[in-house]
């Protein structure tokens, strides 16, 4: 059976989606990327380096023509760098398919959601595709599916805290009132907190600092891959109700 | 402008000379960059990276030459 992720017409398999931030070197990022079976990977964009000629490139480490790369305006704190970085980083290659994240509180990284909905709304009208990093809330999620978003990321927690899911309610509420893929941005921890995610119903999860700084990331990339695959699975499958009383596995029938 | 008088650029937020007249495109070759792998900005407009051999440095020109690195 196919389950394939669809992001604005575009098909992948894998549901995980991983950042190549924080990790020691672009080589160890490619490997944990491997691991991780994610076809989308997030990048930022930043001045070259025109002291140091040789420094490695993360294009020479990650073949954008067999991972995608999806540019990411992390550390923009207003809607004018977000649009300025985005509009760099599809001039570097064609990249329209986007993702969106306009900060507005530095010590939790947390979106400012007014500057995040006018963002969305110029660069759709710029032929963009933006999937946007949110916060949970159902009715901003609501306002962002009408100003032309083509994926809603609402945070678990904040960015890099490793706290996993903490509003349930409110993200399976966002889950069941939109047509567009929900994926978890920031604020995993650990693979339950991603099996979690794909139980609630999100369609995708996109994970870094949890598989980078893991004390050993490879074997967290995979494990995250499992844990999408498994809670995937899971979602679609149909859970049992649950019962207060228990009920035996074994019938009674020819008891001796 | 002479041809031959030397123009001072801003070039990522920091100040260089150039000797010669020089166009976007010698600029980046001079860097050893592939035009294929960055995007540029020239005085905070973004410039099509097919014009960049006949465009050439002005005195305080700021520009701004941006590639990919890793980010979450």
């Amino acid at each position: 059976m196919k389950d394939l992720f669809k992001i604005a017409n575009k098909k992948f398999k894998s549901r995980l989606i991983v950042g190549t931030g924080k990790y020691k070197s672009f080589s160890e990022c490619a490997k944990a990327i491997k691991y991780s079976g994610a076809e989308i990977v997030t990048v930022a964009v930043r001045r070259v380096n025109i002291v140091d000629k040789k420094k490695p490139l993360l294009m020479d480490y990650i073949d954008p023509k067999k991972i995608t790369y999806l540019p990411n305006t992390a550390g923009c704190f207003t809607s004018e760098d977000a649009l300025r970085t985005l509009r760099l980083a599809r001039e570097i290659g064609g990249w329209k398919l986007v993702k969106l994240e306009v900060l507005g509180d530095k010590k939790n990284l947390f979106p400012d959601m007014i500057e995040t909905l006018r963002s969305t709304e110029i660069l759709t009208k710029e032929g963009f595709e933006v999937m946007v990093y949110c916060s949970d809330d159902p009715l901003m999620a609501k306002r962002l599916e009408d100003s032309g978003a083509v994926a809603i990321m609402p945070l678990a927690a904040p960015i890099g805290s490793g706290l996993g899911i903490q509003n349930y309610t409110n993200i399976k509420i966002i889950r069941n009132q939109t047509k567009l893929p929900v994926i978890i941005d920031a604020g995993i921890g650990q693979a339950s907190d991603a099996a979690i995610a794909m139980e609630l119903g999100c369609d995708g999860v996109l994970i870094n600092t949890a598989i980078a700084k893991a004390k050993k990331p490879f074997e967290m990339a995979e494990a995250m891959k499992f844990a999408v695959i498994a809670g995937r699975k899971s979602f679609i499958s149909g859970r049992i109700s649950k019962t207060l009383n228990g009920s035996p596995s074994t019938t009674n029938k020819g008891i001796i | 402008m002479k041809k031959t008088k030397k123009i001072k650029i801003i070039l990522n937020g920091k100040s260089r000379s150039l000797q010669k007249v020089t166009s976007v495109y010698d600029l980046i070759r001079s860097l050893k960059l592939s035009t294929d792998k960055v995007a540029i900005e020239l005085n905070k407009e973004i410039i099509n990276k097919k014009t960049i051999k006949n465009l050439y440095l002005k005195n305080k020109d700021k520009i701004e030459i941006v590639h990919f690195i890793g980010g979450g």
